[in-house]
């Protein structure tokens, strides 16, 4: 196969890789990337590249003063450009920061190793220093000629050609990729994973659920690629998977179900999250998905779906604070899709450029507002006067819309009759926009028009509007909206992207760990049509996604952070991924599809607590009735300024803003909520009572299949022994009273069979909770 | 700090796990592993985890201090929703004098209003209902509203000269807690748990308290996150010690069952988990074990903390009978004290109720009456302990209220909308001067004339104490690097000693 594949590639190859900027890629970029490097300990490179060994030292250290930000450089003298570093200075017009290849005339190499505080770059006062190692590395550079390359990201991607392997490792052109840079690096890829733990990998990865008992024994039986390549067709069409995927664009698109300041107010944004399901759910290719949010509206004879689709950009926060001028929030409305475009589809921090220049990236103020332009001809309103007031531009819609077009929208869970919904418009008269002057909503400067910067691609001849900012993003040429969607793909499926900043792919952001392949996947994405489920199913073909987690000694000290890939990356489970697990573990979990967001269980007192005089449904908690306690996650309603506590601690985005990567962090009161939570006791208990049902009087086979359930493997010898004394020990505290059997299986809405012997059932409750809390539940292995 | 150490902290987050990895190599890992605790590694039965910080409690990023530092906790007693300085600090005989006269144009010189007094025809002046007194050493005036802090004048400096930029509840609040005004920052004591980290392996290092207040008890709303952690690793966000009946979210043992229970759940735990990290060598097992020692520890250093039934009568009668219901901010000042025992870095109370837009008279009496007499003894209780010298309490709102009446003034009553140029905080503890007025309003209490104190000032000026200084404590996030001051404040070097 790996033969084959081979001939393959070569005949694919024929495009010759051209990009200077990644060709320079030498087998030493790990040691560019200082987050991971104690400096002291670095080997300067014999070749200094400018991409990966220069530029970040410039950008960090230097361009704060010396740098795009035409206000804020001193001295009249610039690092980014080398027109600007070559030139001329001083009154006398007698020396040079930079002379290409004479150090001894480069006044730089001077001021950064002086010892007098006055001539000393970066000056004391910056708070900013250059290690030893760093100073090094700009020597050698205007050494060896001081040459500049364009930022990597701002260069559109090019065709790589796909390296040439005489190793029978490897799949696709992906292991390719990566077998070169584990070459450079003497690494050896890991063995393939076993089947129970690649099947709950995928399934985890593509659903945010884990695989079923039947998904498990049909997959050992017959563990082909065949097989697995059908497993996973399966998964990318089930609705899980369409949820999976919404999940994470509510975090982009800072989806919440409440206005998000001071009272903050119910809104009704749910259809819109229907629909962002129903388009995945649909593999609405990425270029249609996107172009719908920004500017469905604009569309020739737009349908509802279009405008319904636009509700993406009216997912900021509204204030409703008495008192505030509107005005300013209505700036801080149109600077969020500023942002959130930056974010999510750019991959660049266009926020940093709102108060004056950025100061690390070529964009200007002016451009900032050229971008914000795009968003500021809405007819909305800064303020709402009340709970009841709703924020135009709006649709309404009824179950004529639905019957009509908006078929997907779960209206029979709805009380509500004519649901408004936000979306984009608009004005019959457009408003002119201004750079604002640092920034402030009031301080008109320059009346500015719909436009793009030059460094990233000019605008060319679109209309000036949302539609043709749509357009300019799916350009073939454009440097960043292929690499940025598809680096978040690749994200969710090894936990960084090649990126690891997915947010930024600026100056300041992290470099691609395997750039060609950045490049390889970006115009394949584009090329075969922005289908995000082939991309998906071509990594998870791959022999790199199927590795085995386990790491040696050896491979720690070398690559800690797994940039190289020579192993796959443990993950924990995302706060939805974990608490829909406990629900499918027990039973419980309601496959309803969309519809008003719920309430599950949730501590008592704590909107209460915090909540104003403003009253309106926000002001105190009610769960929701029946099975909607049990929904999945994704349909929990989100407060914004009182988010779900629960999620919260496992690292959900907060809603406030576009964010395209969460923390992964580990905390006491992560403990806290997997031993404490309702959610979790009841899940447990749900679970112990199915297997008692299930496999009546044998307490070993119980637990095995709890376990089972939970980690999606048997559990061996050693293990089914402890938990059976586990539950041994737990059964003897139920039955002499150190368990107050009555209380503890009250807990939560379930019943409980009356046929089943209490004590057992609260000591097998107690050890399918401890299964639930092994590190290996909440992971995906 | 080193720009290591900020680079380690943001791989920590990046991929923290992979990182751990590292950090158990040894490879410029201490600093890391004794950030995130110091019995991280303490199984160590492989050999392979060998970093182990030695001291109790959690390091933070700063190797060390910028300067040495005066106090090493701060309890911050906020009171949410704007008090009125004119009725309890900034003595204005000439708004009394002037009662029912316009605000003259040239002293509201263009000061933006908020859209709750802009309709107004009028802007009537009112000066206080209640009579003002010197007290202590230095004479200085004290509302009758707050006999208590009158009689500790001496002990504090309060600030007359605070202003802000916002002028709207949300953005000032989240300005004061996170130093900017649109949400999404680090607040104060998350910055501080970064820097700093814990001398408390049992409790977090940031940890807040809520009650309500009676003035205006359906007044202003919090939001949770105010104590969040923003851009900084979840670890450092506060937690918040409730009144309800979990002290702190999921604290409690599920019902029925037995701290016993528990533990026989956690040995059942970490030799799974302990198995399982033989099999994979990933050290991020070894942490979740750590994590729930933590937890374990705390579901019994939280409620010893807030069981305040064993304080002796005497305190009882310093902090008021409001300190014996759990909840209110007598009982929570109380707490405060006891949290600061047990060296929690940030304390932060949050007393709702100061909005008090109409019928101000009678909303500040009462609300005066919840804060006075506990505020007080919580600095008379740290004096007589010796934590008042190592500890920094801090007093006040998020802005001012207007010299004017808002909507009708009667014999009896008026009301003052939100005023953002000039309000009065005060400060009490290490280094603080004692007995300081500092800063100054014109007669009108409208504008100030001397000695301006910004938030971003104040901000600085509390990092400053804790020997940081507030221009190096970077956080760099999305290519920059933030800090809790954004681009401004200055150490405010008068009132220190």
């Amino acid at each position: 196969m790996a033969a084959k594949f081979l001939n393959r590639i070569v005949k694919i190859a024929s495009v010759i890789f051209s990009c200077i900027v990644l060709i320079s890629c030498t087998p030493n970029t790990d040691k560019t990337i200082a987050i991971s490097e104690g400096a002291s300990q670095k080997q300067v490179p014999e070749k200094i590249d400018f991409t990966f060994h220069v530029k970040p030292i410039l950008s960090d250290r230097c361009f704060k003063c010396h740098g795009p930000d035409k206000n804020a450089v001193e001295g009249n003298f610039s690092l980014h450009s080398p027109e600007e570093a070559y030139k001329v200075l001083g009154e006398l017009k007698d020396h040079f920061a930079i002379v290409p290849g004479d150090v001894s005339k480069s006044e730089l190499v001077k001021r950064i190793y002086s010892d007098d505080s006055n001539v000393l770059m970066p000056p004391p006062e910056s708070n900013l220093v250059l290690e030893d190692y760093e100073k090094a590395i700009l020597k050698k550079w205007i050494e060896q000629g001081a040459v500049y390359k364009t930022h990597w990201a701002f260069v559109p991607p090019t065709q790589p050609e796909v390296p040439e392997t005489d190793n029978d490792w490897g799949n696709n052109e992906i292991d390719a990729f990566v077998l070169k840079i584990l070459k450079q690096n003497n690494l050896k890829s890991n063995e393939r994973a076993s089947n129970e733990k690649l099947l709950r990998r995928i399934t985890f990865d593509l659903t945010g659920l884990p695989p079923t008992m039947k998904q498990i024994k049909s997959f050992i039986e017959n563990p082909t690629d065949h097989t697995y390549e059908t497993i996973i067709d399966s998964l990318l069409e089930s609705v899980d998977y369409a949820e999976n995927m919404a999940a994470e664009w509510m975090d982009i698109a800072r989806y919440a179900d409440t206005h998000g300041y001071q009272d903050d107010f119910e809104r009704t944004m749910w259809p819109w999250r229907d629909w962002v399901i129903h388009a995945f759910k649909e593999n609405m290719p990425y270029d249609q998905f996107v172009t719908y949010q920004l500017a469905g509206d604009l569309l020739p004879n737009a349908n509802l779906e279009q405008i319904l689709a636009t509700g993406f950009n009216r997912n900021h926060k509204i204030t409703a604070e008495g008192g505030v001028i509107p005005e300013e929030y209505r700036v801080e409305y149109v600077e969020d899709r500023t942002t959130t475009l930056g974010t999510a589809f750019l991959g660049l921090t266009l926020e940093c450029a709102r108060c004056h220049d950025h100061k690390y990236d070529p964009i200007s103020q002016k451009e900032h507002f050229q971008f914000y332009s795009f968003f500021n001809t809405i007819p909305e309103q800064g303020l709402l006067a009340n709970a009841a007031e709703l924020p135009t531009p709006y649709i309404t819609i009824t179950s004529k819309e639905v019957d009509d077009v908006l078929g997907f929208i779960n209206l029979q869970k709805s009380q509500m009759k004519e649901i408004p919904v936000m979306v984009m418009k608009e004005m019959e008269k457009p408003r002119s926009s201004f750079v604002l002057d640092r920034g402030v909503y009031n301080q008109h400067t320059t009346e500015v028009f719909p436009d793009t910067p030059e460094s990233i691609l000019p605008f060319n001849e679109y209309p000036k509007n949302r539609l043709g900012l749509a357009k300019w993003l799916f350009e073939d040429e454009h440097p960043l909206t292929a690499r940025v969607a598809v680096n978040r793909l690749w994200q969710r499926m090894f936990g960084n992207g090649i990126v690891a900043t997915s947010f930024d792919f600026g100056n300041q952001g992290a470099l691609p760990t395997h750039p060609e392949l950045l490049d390889f996947l970006a115009i394949k994405y584009r090329t075969e049509g922005w289908d995000t489920r082939k991309i998906l199913k071509y990594i998870a073909m791959s022999a790199t996604y199927q590795q085995d987690t386990k790491s040696t000694k050896e491979k720690l000290e070398q690559d800690p952070e797994n940039k190289f890939l020579a192993r796959a990356s443990r993950l924990r489970l995302s706060a939805e991924a974990i608490r829909d697990q406990a629900l499918v573990f027990s039973g419980l979990l309601s496959r309803d599809v969309g519809g008003p967001s719920v309430k599950p269980y949730q501590p008592e007192g704590i909107w209460e607590e915090t909540t104003g005089g403003g009253g309106g449904s926000t002001a105190s908690y009610t769960l929701s009735e029946g099975d909607d306690v049990y929904r999945k996650s994704l349909y929990t309603f989100w407060k914004r300024t009182v988010p779900p506590p629960s999620m919260m601690i496992f690292d959900s985005s907060s809603r406030d803003y576009c964010s395209v990567k969460r923390q992964e962090t580990n905390t006491p009161l992560q403990a806290l909520v997997l031993l404490n939570d309702p959610q979790m006791v009841e899940a447990a208990r749900v679970a112990a009572v199915g297997e008692m049902i299930a496999n009546p009087g044998a307490e070993s086979e119980q637990i095995r299949m709890l376990f089972y359930k939970a980690t999606s493997r048997l559990p061996n010898e050693v293990e089914i022994q402890s938990l059976v004394g586990y539950y041994s020990q737990m059964l003897k505290k139920a039955e002499n009273g150190e368990i107050n059997v009555s209380e503890y299986l009250s807990i939560g809405r379930s019943a409980v069979p009356s046929e089943l012997n209490t004590d057992a059932l609260v000591a097998m409750a107690l050890t399918a909770h401890t299964i639930l809390n092994l590190d290996e539940t909440i992971n995906r292995g | 700090m080193s720009e290591k150490k900020i680079l380690e902290e943001r791989a920590l987050i990046l991929n923290r796990r992979s990182f751990l990895g590292k950090a158990a190599m040894g490879i410029g890992g201490i600093g890391l592993a004794s950030l995130i605790g110091n019995n991280l590694y303490k199984k160590g039965s492989n050999g392979l985890f060998t970093a182990d910080s030695g001291a109790g409690g959690v390091k933070g990023v700063l190797d060390s201090l910028h300067h040495p530092a005066k106090v090493k906790r701060v309890i911050y007693l906020f009171q949410s929703g704007g008090p009125s300085q004119l009725e309890l600090f900034d003595y204005k005989p000439l708004l009394n004098q002037r009662r029912g006269e316009d605000l003259p144009e040239s002293i509201r010189d263009g000061q933006r209003l908020t859209g709750m007094t802009s309709g107004q025809d009028r802007f009537p002046l009112v000066g206080s209902n209640f009579g003002f007194q010197k007290h202590g050493k230095n004479g200085t005036w004290i509302s009758d509203l707050l006999p208590h802090t009158a009689k500790m004048v001496d002990d504090i400096c309060i600030i007359k000269s605070m202003y802000t930029e916002a002028i709207n509840h949300d953005p000032a609040v989240t300005f004061f807690q996170t130093g900017s005004q649109q949400p999404g920052r680090p607040s104060i004591g998350s910055w501080l748990s970064y820097g700093l980290g814990s001398e408390n392996e049992n409790l977090p290092a940031f940890t807040v308290l809520l009650s309500r207040g009676t003035g205006r008890p359906n007044g202003q709303p919090l939001y949770t996150r105010l104590w969040g952690n923003g851009f900084l690793h979840s670890l450092h966000q506060g937690v918040q010690f409730r009144a309800a009946k979990d002290p702190v979210l999921y604290l409690n043992d599920p019902k029925g069952t037995t701290a016993q229970v528990k533990r026989a759940m956690l040995d059942q735990l970490e030799e799974l988990n302990d198995q399982h990290f033989q099999e994979t060598g990933d050290p991020e097992i070894q942490s979740r074990i750590s994590q729930y020692e933590m937890a374990y520890r705390m579901q019994t250093s939280v409620p010893d903390v807030m069981d305040t039934t064993k304080e002796p009568d005497y305190i009882y009668k310093m902090y008021g009978s409001d300190a014996k219901i759990p909840g209110t901010y007598a009982a929570n000042c109380l707490l405060a004290r006891r949290l600061a025992e047990k060296d929690v870095r940030f304390i932060q109370l949050y007393h709702m109720g100061w909005d008090q837009h109409d019928n101000l008279p009678g909303a500040i009496q009462k609300q005066a009456k919840d804060v006075d007499q506990a505020s007080a003894a919580l600095i008379a209780d740290l004096k007589q302990r010796g934590l008042l010298e190592d500890t920094l309490v801090v007093w006040g709102g998020e802005f001012g209220r207007t010299n004017y009446s808002q909507g009708l003034l009667t014999d009896t009553t008026y009301g003052r909308d939100h005023h953002p140029r000039c309000f009065t905080m005060w400060m009490a503890g290490g280094g603080i001067k004692q007995g300081m007025v500092y800063g100054e309003t014109d007669e009108f209490g409208y504008n100030i004339v001397k000695n301006p104190v910004h938030v971003h000032d104040f901000q600085a000026t509390m990092l400053h104490q804790l020997g940081i200084d507030h221009e190096k404590f970077t956080y760099k996030y999305q290519g920059r690097r933030f800090r809790l001051t954004d681009v401004e404040g200055t150490v405010i070097k008068d009132i220190l000693t």
